[in-house]
C-alpha cells in the first residue's frame, strides 16, 4: 500500500538525499483512505515525520483555518523537539500552516492567543489536552480537529496518564466526529492491547527491527560479589568505556544508586571527564541544563535512571551502560534504543552486573534480546479515580447527560468494561462525595438542572478543579536548599528521608555532599560538605520488579548446564557447588531449602517472581506459620527468592504453601500496609478529594490540607465500602502486590514441591541471607514494636525513663511475635 | 493503655498515650486542637473529605472521659476549626457533646481558629486559665514560663528506627511547660525540629510519643542557634 505523496514533498525529499521509507508511505495510504493507525517502529525509524506527513500534504493541498491535527507526547520535552523538527519541512516546503506546543509552562498570554486562532498543529501532553477539554470553548475549539497523534504510545497505555489520555480521546471523538488517530510506538509485548487503546479499528503498521543491538557484560573485577545492587566495583571499567565512547549514558536503577555511582565515578575520574546526573528528584533547571549540554556535546557521559528513558533524540549517544539488573527485555530493549538513534547502525550496550545472580539475568536479557521475547503486563482496567477528575473535567467545559457521558466513556478502551453502577458510583463521588452520610448537600458540587443535565456548581469548583489536574502523584517532599538568602535549589527529597536526618548529618544529593542545617517549614537547608558516613535518600517504588519472561528465562538457564559453559567461570563455578551441595531450582517445581544456622532455622524457596511478588508471599508465609506454630520470626525477598526464618524447624510445606493462601489474610493484610495507605493518597489526589494547589495558597497549605492516611483511617472505619476505598484496594491489587503472580505460582506448584532439607546453607541461597539486615524494616502493623526497640535503647543508654513499672498478670500461654523483617514495595 | 507519670511545677501529671493529660488531683482533663469541623471547612473550600472527623474525635474525647472520669475538661483551644464551626455540628454530634457537658464542665480556651466561645454549647470559655501553678494557654509563651501547659503546634516527632522512620503526634516537655499532642481525627502535626517548637525548648527535652498502648520517651536534643519563624499549623 502505497500513499500519494504530492510533489513537492517529494522534490524536498530527493532535495535532502532521502527517499520515503515505506512505512511513511503506508501510514500516507492508510490515513488517505480515512483509516486510524497504529506504526510500531522501532527509535530512528522516522517514526515522527510518518505520523505527520498525512496532516502536512493535506494540510499542503487544502490550507484551513483552525486546529486540524493535535499531537500529544508524554513528555513536553519531546512536543517542544518535535515542534523544532517539523519546522525544518514547513519552511523548506513552504506549507502555509502553523504550529504551537502547549505545556504547563506556556504562559497565560500565549494561551490567550492560542484560544483566539488555534494553531493548525497543536503539540501537546495528556495533562494540557485535559485542561483544554474542561474550558467552555473546548466545543469549538476542537470542532475543526481532524486527526490525533499519539507518539510513544506504549509507554502512555496501561498507565493512570493513559487512562486521562484514553478518555480524553473519547471526548474529541464526541466534539469532532469522523477524527482519525495514529498511534506511534515501540515494539511491545502487546499489540492487540495496544491497537484498542488507540483505536479498535486501527491499521497496524509494523517495521521490522533495524539492525540489531550489540550487547556485550562487563564483570567486576576481582572476586565476584555475591550480594550488592549498586555495582560500584565496576566503576574502574565503566570510566573506562566512558573514555572510549563519545558519549555515553550510564544507565542505573534507582535515584539512591545513580548518587553513589556519579560520587564513585567522581572519586575516579582522574581525568575529569565531564560527567553528569539526572534523575527525577533534581530540580528542573538542573535536568534541563544536563539535557542541553547533551545536545550539545559536551558531555562525555551522564548517570541516569528512567528519567532518561524517554525523550528526545541525542544523536550524540554511542554507548548506552546499563549498571545493575536490566530487569525485562523491553526495558533493556527501550535504554539500549537511547544510543544511535539510527535504525540501520547497531545499538552498542553494555551491561554491568553487580553480583552472581545479576550475571544470569544479564545472559537471560541478552538472549532475550536476541530472541526478541518482549516482556510487561497487559494494560490494565481504567481506574476509577482518573474517571472522576474526567467527570468533573467534563461539567467545567459545559452540562453534561449522565446517559451519554457513559455512552462516550465506555468508548475508550481502559472503560469498555465500566459498568453503570460504577460510573453512577463515581458520578455521585464528583457530586458530593458519595458519602453514606448526607452532610455535604450544600458543597456538593455538582447540580442536576431539570432537563437532566449535570451542572457545575461554581466558579470556585472550576477554578479549583483546573488547578488540578493530573495524574502524576509524588509522595509527599521537602525541597532541598542552601541556606542562606541566595540558597539555590537543588531538588525534593521524601519527607520519611528528611524525617531520619539531624542536624550535621550528610547525605548525597544531586550528586553533592550536603550537610544537613535544618528543617525549615517544608524546606531541607543544608551546606556543602560535612564529615562522616552519608546517607543516600531512598525513593518509595524506586525499584521495579523482574518481568516474568526474564524470570523463566533465568530458571530455565539453570536447568540448563549446557549453557553454563558460556557463563564468567566464578558462576559457572557457583553453580555446580549447589548442585552438589543440593538441587537446582527445577523447570516447574518449587525448590524449598531448610537448614539451622545459629539458633534459627531458615527457609529458602525459590519462586523466581519478582520482589514486590515474593514480599507478599513473604507476609502471607509468616502469618501462617505463626498460625501453626513455627515461631516465624522474620522474611527478606529478592527478585528471586524468598528466606524466611523461624525458632523452630519448618514442616509440612505443602500446607504452608496451599493454594488457599490467598484467600485468609490478604484482605485484613491489605488493609494494614502502608502501601494501600499510598494508593489511596494516589486515588484521593487524582479523583480531587484532596487538592494540590490552591488560589492563592502556599502560605498555609496546612492548614487547608487534610493528611490522606487521617482521611484513610476515618473512611476506613465509616464508610469500608466506599468508591474511593474499592479503587484503591483494585489498584494495590493489581498495581503493586502482583497478586496474580502468586496465584498462578501457588496454582502451579500444588503437589510439586521439593523440599531439600540440608544441614548447612546452600551456595545458591547465600545472596538472600547477605540481603538480612541490609533492607529497611519497615514491618506493617507494627510500628509499635520498632517504637519499643528505640526506646529500649534510649532508656538502656539513659536518654530516657523507662516507663511505669506495673506487673501484669500472667499471660496466656502462647504469645505470637510479628515477623521482624521485610518490609513492603521499597 | 498505660498513663505516664510526670511532674510539673511540684504537681502530679499523667500523659495518656491517647494524647491527653490528666491532673488527678484536681479531677482535670486537658486535650488540645481538637478541631471539630474540619471536615466541613475543607468541604466548604472544595474537598468533600469524609464527613466523619467530628464523629472520631467525639469518640476519642468520649472514652478519656469515661477514663477518667474527670470533673473538669480543658480544651486548650482551636477546638473547633473556625469560628462557626459549633454551628455547623451534625445533630448527633451536638447532642453528644451536650450530654458530655452534663458528665464534666467544659473549659473552652481560645485559640486562633476558634477566638470567639463557641455556639450553643455548655462550659465557659477563656482566653487563658490559672489553676495553682499551672497555666493553661493555647499557645507557649516564648521564655521561661513554669507550669505552662499548650497546643496550636500540633507537635510530632520522627523516630529513626533501623533505617526507618516513624512520625506520630507527641507531647513534648521540658520540666517547664509541657506541648500536647492535637487530638482531632483531621490534624496534621508540625515536626519538632521546626524552629517555631525547637525554640520553646532552647536546652531540649523529652519527647513523649504516642502509641497504642503506652507512651514511648526520648530525648529532645536542645536546638543549636536558630531563629523563631512562628508559623501557625
Amino acid at each position: 500500500m502505497t500513499g500519494t505523496l504530492p510533489e513537492r514533498f517529494q522534490r524536498w525529499f530527493a532535495s535532502r538525499g532521502w527517499t520515503p521509507r515505506p512505512h511513511q508511505h503506508a501510514v500516507l495510504a492508510a490515513a488517505q483512505s480515512g483509516q486510524s493507525v497504529l506504526l510500531i517502529a522501532p527509535t530512528g525509524g522516522g517514526k515522527t515525520l510518518a505520523g505527520f506527513l498525512p496532516t502536512l500534504t493535506e494540510l499542503a493541498e487544502a490550507p484551513q483555518p483552525g486546529l486540524h491535527t493535535l499531537y500529544v507526547s508524554p513528555l513536553k520535552a519531546l512536543s517542544a523537539d518535535v515542534a523544532r523538527n517539523l519546522t525544518t519541512p514547513v519552511t523548506e516546503i513552504g506549507l502555509p500552516l502553523t504550529i504551537e506546543t502547549r505545556s504547563g509552562d506556556t504562559t497565560q498570554d500565549r494561551r490567550r492567543k492560542q484560544k483566539e486562532t488555534p494553531p493548525n498543529i497543536l503539540l501537546t501532553t495528556p495533562e494540557s489536552l485535559a485542561v483544554l477539554l474542561s474550558q467552555p470553548e473546548a466545543a469549538s475549539f476542537f470542532a475543526p480537529l481532524r486527526r490525533v497523534v499519539i507518539d510513544e504510545a506504549h509507554a502512555l497505555a496501561g498507565t493512570k496518564r493513559g487512562d486521562q489520555l484514553a478518555l480524553g480521546l473519547a471526548r474529541l471523538a464526541t466534539l469532532a466526529p469522523g477524527l482519525h488517530r495514529i498511534g506511534l510506538s515501540a515494539t511491545v509485548a502487546h499489540r492487540g492491547a495496544l491497537r484498542a487503546y488507540v483505536a479498535p479499528d486501527a491499521h497496524i503498521i509494523e517495521v521490522e527491527g533495524g539492525a540489531p543491538p550489540e550487547i556485550g557484560m562487563i564483570l567486576p573485577q576481582g572476586r565476584l560479589p555475591w550480594s550488592g545492587h549498586m555495582g560500584l566495583a565496576s566503576a574502574p571499567d565503566i570510566l573506562h568505556a566512558i573514555a572510549a565512547a563519545r558519549m555515553t549514558i550510564v544507565f542505573v536503577n534507582t535515584r539512591a544508586q545513580a548518587e553513589l555511582m556519579f560520587q564513585e565515578l567522581w572519586r575516579l575520574n582522574a581525568d575529569t571527564l565531564p560527567i553528569a546526573i539526572h534523575h527525577g528528584s533534581l530540580e528542573m533547571a538542573q535536568r534541563l541544563r544536563v539535557e542541553a549540554a547533551m545536545s550539545a556535546g559536551t558531555l562525555r557521559a551522564v548517570v541516569a535512571t528512567s528519567s532518561l528513558d524517554l525523550g528526545i533524540d541525542w544523536g550524540g549517544v554511542d554507548q548506552v551502560l546499563q549498571v545493575g539488573a536490566p530487569k525485562g527485555v523491553s526495558r533493556l530493549l527501550q535504554r539500549v534504543g537511547r544510543a544511535n538513534h539510527r535504525m540501520d547502525e547497531a545499538s552498542r550496550a553494555i551491561l554491568v552486573p553487580a553480583n552472581r545472580f545479576e550475571v544470569l539475568e544479564c545472559e537471560a536479557a541478552i538472549a532475550g534480546v536476541a530472541a526478541h521475547e518482549l516482556d510487561g503486563d497487559p494494560p490494565r482496567p481504567g481506574g476509577l479515580d482518573v474517571l472522576a477528575q474526567h467527570i468533573l473535567g467534563c461539567a467545567c467545559a459545559a452540562p453534561f447527560h449522565p446517559d451519554s457521558l457513559y455512552a462516550e466513556i465506555t468508548q475508550a478502551a481502559p472503560y469498555a468494561q465500566l459498568s453503570r453502577a460504577d460510573f453512577d458510583a463515581t458520578l455521585d463521588f464528583v457530586e458530593t462525595g458519595g458519602y453514606a452520610l448526607q452532610a455535604y448537600d450544600q458543597y456538593r458540587k455538582l447540580f442536576r438542572c431539570s432537563e437532566g443535565l449535570m451542572n457545575i456548581r461554581s466558579e470556585q469548583v472550576r477554578r479549583l478543579h483546573r488547578m488540578n489536574i493530573g495524574t502524576i502523584v509524588e509522595a509527599p517532599t521537602l525541597k532541598v536548599r542552601y541556606a542562606g538568602r541566595a540558597g539555590g535549589t537543588l531538588g525534593e527529597i521524601e519527607e520519611y528521608f528528611a524525617g531520619q536526618l539531624t542536624p550535621g548529618d550528610t547525605f548525597l544529593f544531586a550528586g553533592r555532599l550536603l550537610r544537613f542545617l535544618r528543617l525549615r517549614d517544608t524546606t531541607v537547608e543544608v551546606t556543602d560538605g560535612g564529615t562522616g558516613e552519608p546517607k543516600i535518600p531512598a525513593y518509595e517504588g524506586g525499584r521495579m520488579p523482574l518481568t516474568t519472561n526474564l524470570a523463566a528465562r533465568v530458571r530455565a538457564m539453570l536447568n540448563t548446564p549446557a549453557l553454563w559453559q558460556s557463563f564468567p567461570e566464578p558462576v559457572r563455578e557457583w553453580l555446580d557447588l549447589q548442585r552438589q551441595r543440593s538441587v537446582m531450582p527445577g523447570a516447574d517445581d518449587l525448590l524449598i531449602e531448610t537448614f539451622p544456622r545459629g539458633d534459627r532455622w531458615y527457609l529458602v524457596a525459590y519462586c523466581f517472581e519478582g520482589r514486590n511478588a515474593h514480599q507478599s508471599l513473604g507476609m502471607l508465609i509468616t502469618r501462617r506459620m505463626e498460625r501453626l506454630g513455627l515461631h516465624p520470626l522474620g522474611f527478606v525477598a529478592t527478585d528471586y527468592v524468598l528466606g524466611v526464618w523461624s525458632a523452630t524447624e519448618p514442616r509440612d510445606l505443602d500446607r504452608l504453601f496451599e493454594q488457599d493462601l490467598l484467600g485468609e489474610d490478604l484482605e485484613s493484610w491489605m488493609d494494614e500496609s502502608s502501601m494501600l495507605k499510598r494508593s489511596f493518597r494516589t486515588a484521593a489526589v487524582i479523583a480531587g478529594l484532596i487538592a494540590r494547589h490552591y488560589p492563592g495558597q502556599d502560605k498555609n497549605r496546612r492548614q487547608v490540607t487534610v493528611n490522606s492516611d487521617l482521611i484513610f483511617e476515618v473512611l476506613r472505619k465509616h464508610q469500608p465500602g466506599h468508591i474511593l476505598l474499592r479503587a484503591t484496594r483494585d489498584d494495590a491489587a493489581r498495581g503493586l502486590t502482583d497478586i496474580a503472580r502468586i496465584a498462578d505460582m501457588l496454582g502451579r506448584i500444588q503437589g510439586r514441591i521439593h523440599h531439600q532439607r540440608l544441614s548447612r546453607v546452600s551456595p545458591l541461597a547465600v545472596p538472600v541471607l547477605l540481603e538480612i539486615g541490609r533492607e529497611n524494616v519497615r514491618t506493617e502493623g507494627s510500628d509499635d514494636a520498632l517504637l519499643e526497640e528505640a526506646a529500649l535503647i534510649a532508656e538502656a543508654t539513659g536518654q530516657a525513663e523507662p516507663p511505669p513499672f506495673r506487673p501484669k498478670p500472667p499471660a496466656p500461654a502462647h504469645r505470637t511475635r510479628p515477623p521482624a523483617q521485610g518490609r513492603l514495595f521499597g | 493503655m498505660t498513663a505516664a507519670p510526670i511532674h510539673l511545677a511540684g504537681e502530679r501529671l499523667q500523659l495518656d498515650p491517647a494524647g491527653a493529660l490528666h491532673w488527678p488531683a484536681q479531677r482535670l482533663l486537658v486535650v488540645a486542637d481538637l478541631h471539630f469541623e474540619k471536615g466541613t471547612a475543607a468541604a466548604a473550600r472544595g474537598q468533600l473529605v469524609p464527613p466523619w472527623d467530628t464523629r472520631e474525635t467525639l469518640a476519642r474525647l468520649t472514652a478519656l472521659i469515661r477514663k477518667y472520669g474527670p470533673r473538669t475538661l480543658i480544651a486548650l483551644g482551636d477546638s473547633f476549626h473556625d469560628a462557626s464551626g459549633a454551628t455547623r455540628l451534625q445533630h448527633s454530634d451536638h447532642a453528644q457533646l451536650l450530654a458530655l457537658g452534663r458528665e464534666t464542665q467544659f473549659l473552652w480556651v481560645l485559640g486562633n481558629h476558634d477566638p470567639t466561645p463557641p455556639e450553643g454549647l455548655p462550659g465557659d470559655s477563656v482566653p487563658e486559665h490559672r489553676q495553682g501553678p499551672l497555666t493553661f494557654r493555647h499557645q507557649a509563651t516564648p521564655g521561661r514560663v513554669m507550669g505552662e501547659l499548650s497546643g496550636h503546634f500540633h507537635p510530632k516527632a520522627h523516630i529513626a528506627v533501623r533505617g526507618a522512620t516513624l512520625c506520630r503526634p507527641c507531647f513534648v516537655t521540658d520540666g517547664y511547660r509541657i506541648l500536647l499532642p492535637a487530638l482531632g481525627a483531621y490534624t496534621g502535626g508540625l515536626d519538632t525540629r521546626d524552629p517555631a517548637i525547637a525554640t520553646l525548648f532552647p536546652r531540649g527535652g523529652r519527647l513523649f510519643l504516642t502509641g497504642r498502648e503506652r507512651l514511648y520517651s526520648f530525648p529532645f536534643p536542645p536546638s543549636r542557634r536558630s531563629t523563631a519563624t512562628t508559623a501557625p499549623p
